[in-house]
């Protein structure tokens, strides 16, 4: 099975939600849609799921075109980020709603409740109704049903958001393993950058109705195609500047300038924008990083294992994040030193230039 | 902690007189008369329970009850799901939504007895727009006047005109309640339009329209104003319904002991009967 969009694209009045889309979206692994709010991850997922209509563009499943199929015919499921239960059905009937509706043999119906059930530990729950549950329980009566049913493909459009702390983490643990083997193209949308990471796979970075970036998570964070992505996987949040390139030199505001190595050498002589991890921008010279950056501290943060600084370098505040506990004093001039090396260079208009 | 406050009373006790005057008061009278025989100048004679044995073992009693038992289930049977069907293919959104709802409770804004004298001329066989239309322009036999089963066609159509809406109204209110995210897990679980009305939309109208079939029951079954002002009972005896059979005892005949054991026992079917329909229903709900 696998779900592949051809330049998809939704439109309400004037307004384009989706712009042109492409697609190919595999089991095996969760395929993340990873966007702010509003940048038409759940958009996409009604094209996908067929509830809202297209306004050009095509579905295919297995190579087969579902565009002009009903929700109905696709077999697919979709759990919300609202924990959507019929709630006047035990989490039994809950569970086998589809089947039921499918047509199945009441053996088989209660074979893979059950089993279902046991996955999600609500074996003890089955004859309760959804408002005598918590909110934990009731997602996983809502994954239940997506697990018993076993579709084509499994949309789960922010699971996890509306739950608390520790069972998110609990919940987001189990996840891939629950739909492991399945065979199902289980596409997976937050708007949390770590989820992406935690849950691997493929992730499709979404910013303003459109794919900005699709790839294998790790790789996206390891090589981020323009600066959007770039500041998408990070946490304090990368630091940007302007630069001048000129020969092998490369110039940051008045003062700092640096030898460039590597891919950014071959690059044309003009303006660029560098992204750089706040993890590599140290107090103190090490490792490689050694371009001496020199700002005001105007904020710090100590997290036991990990410091922060935001610093003010008069063209712009970065942020410095280094283990262990740097003593900073808050309006001091202070020294940091960044390794060039790590730096991502963007063309003006955004997308990657080394 | 426990308050003690007696200020309640002073809001409770003018409703309560209130109640008194206007339900308590003149139900004791109607008591005191269905137990005693009085031929005016304030000359009562004691008779027990004569009156109530009388009524239920007669025959014309017995007949209004059938006739009023008819009733309410030919226009329950039809309005409900009439009901429920027009609520179904309303607008959910848009423009067209407060003009149907307008639309819609237009016929209840009418006062009952103007219903029953619009249906009168509407239906005249010779001279009513519908009569004259059946009879002269179809050609089909139509007199409400002189025909039992046209008259019977007549009240009944002209309640479901009526009252339909009131059940439209309640079940629209259940329906537009139903959050869209229902829906679309019903459509991703593969469901047909039927089982989205009979596990979802059903379901959900359940308690506006346990509602509206009581309110239709405890109205039709006590229904007078608008088949007295339409048939008068009649042609013959064949619409005298429990109501209209009552004011000819009372009024008419000026049998008032007969006529206050017949309002008493009238009283005590309508009870009983939404008491049980309300028990069924809701019992569910209890456990």
């Amino acid at each position: 099975m696998a779900l592949e969009l051809k330049g998809v694209t939704k439109r309400v009045g004037a307004i384009q939600h989706i712009k042109e889309t492409s697609l190919l979206l595999e089991p095996g692994h969760f395929n993340v849609l990873l966007g702010a709010t509003g940048s038409g991850k759940t958009s996409l997922i009604k094209l996908m799921a067929g509830l809202d209509p297209m306004a050009s563009g095509q579905v295919l499943m297995d190579g087969e075109d579902v565009s002009r199929l009903s929700t109905q015919k696709r077999n697919i499921s979709l759990v919300h980020q609202f924990f959507i239960n019929y709630p006047h059905m035990t989490v039994f009937e809950n569970i086998a709603s589809p089947l039921k509706v499918a047509g199945m043999a009441k053996s088989e119906i209660e074979g893979r409740v059950e089993e279902a059930a046991a996955i999600l530990q609500l074996k003890p729950m089955l004859h309760r109704r959804p408002h005598e549950l918590s909110g934990g329980q009731q997602q996983r009566c809502a994954l239940a049903r997506a697990i018993a049913k076993e579709s084509r493909a499994v949309f789960l459009d922010e699971p996890l958001a509306n739950l608390d702390y520790k069972l998110r983490e609990e919940l987001r643990d189990q996840l891939p393993e629950l739909f492991a083997g399945r065979g199902a193209v289980v596409v997976y949308a937050t708007s949390e950058p770590e989820e992406a990471l935690l849950l691997g796979g493929k992730t499709a970075l979404m910013r303003d109705g459109r794919v900005t970036q699709f790839g294998p998570t790790a790789e996206i964070y390891r090589n981020p195609g323009n600066v959007d992505a770039a500041r998408v996987f990070s946490d304090p949040p990368i630091n940007t500047a302007e630069i001048t390139k000129q020969g092998s030199m490369a110039r940051l505001g008045a003062g700092v300038t640096w030898e460039l190595s590597g891919a950014a050498v071959g690059l044309a002589d003009g303006t660029y924008t560098i992204a750089i991890r706040p993890h590599h921008v140290l107090p103190v010279a090490k490792n490689g990083a050694h371009v001496q950056l020199s700002g005001q501290v105007q904020v710090t943060e100590l997290s036991g294992s990990e410091s922060s600084a935001h610093f003010d370098m008069g063209s712009g505040s970065w942020v410095s994040l280094a283990h262990g506990v740097h003593p900073y004093q808050v309006g001091e001039l202070h020294d940091f030193y960044m390794d060039p090396a790590q730096a991502y260079f963007f063309a003006p208009d955004g997308s990657r230039a080394a | 902690m426990k308050t003690e406050n007696q200020k309640a009373w002073f809001f409770v006790l003018p409703v309560l007189a209130l109640v008194a005057f206007n339900a308590l008061i003149p139900m004791m009278t109607v008591v005191n008369y269905s137990v005693q025989e009085t031929f005016g100048d304030n000359v009562f004679f004691w008779q027990g329970l004569d009156w109530f044995q009388q009524i239920l073992r007669s025959d014309r009693f017995h007949a209004a009850l059938g006739r009023q038992f008819m009733f309410t289930f030919l226009i329950l049977i039809i309005e409900v799901p009439l009901g429920i069907a027009i609520a179904l293919s309303m607008p959910r959104k848009g423009f067209w939504v407060p003009v149907c709802l307008v639309l819609m409770a237009l016929p209840m804004l009418i006062p009952w007895n103007v219903v029953g004298a619009m249906w009168n001329i509407f239906t005249l066989p010779d001279i009513g727009l519908l009569g004259y239309f059946l009879n002269h322009v179809l050609g089909i036999s139509y007199d409400m006047t002189q025909d039992p089963v046209a008259a019977w066609v007549t009240i009944v159509t002209m309640d479901v005109w009526h009252w339909t809406s009131l059940v439209v109204l309640l079940s629209y209110a259940g329906l537009v309640s139903i959050p869209d995210a229902y829906y679309q897990a019903a459509k991703i679980d593969g469901a047909s339009n039927w089982a989205v009305f009979r596990f979802i939309q059903l379901p959900k109208m359940k308690t506006v329209l346990t509602i509206a079939i009581l309110l239709r029951f405890m109205d039709s079954f006590n229904i007078y104003t608008e088949p007295f002002v339409l048939t008068g009972g009649g042609p013959g005896n064949s619409t005298t319904l429990l109501s209209i059979d009552l004011v000819k005892i009372a009024l008419g005949q000026f049998d008032l002991g007969p006529a206050a054991a017949m309002s008493l026992i009238y009283f005590a079917i309508t009870l009983l009967v939404s008491w049980l329909f309300y028990t069924l229903m809701t019992k569910d709900d209890l456990n």
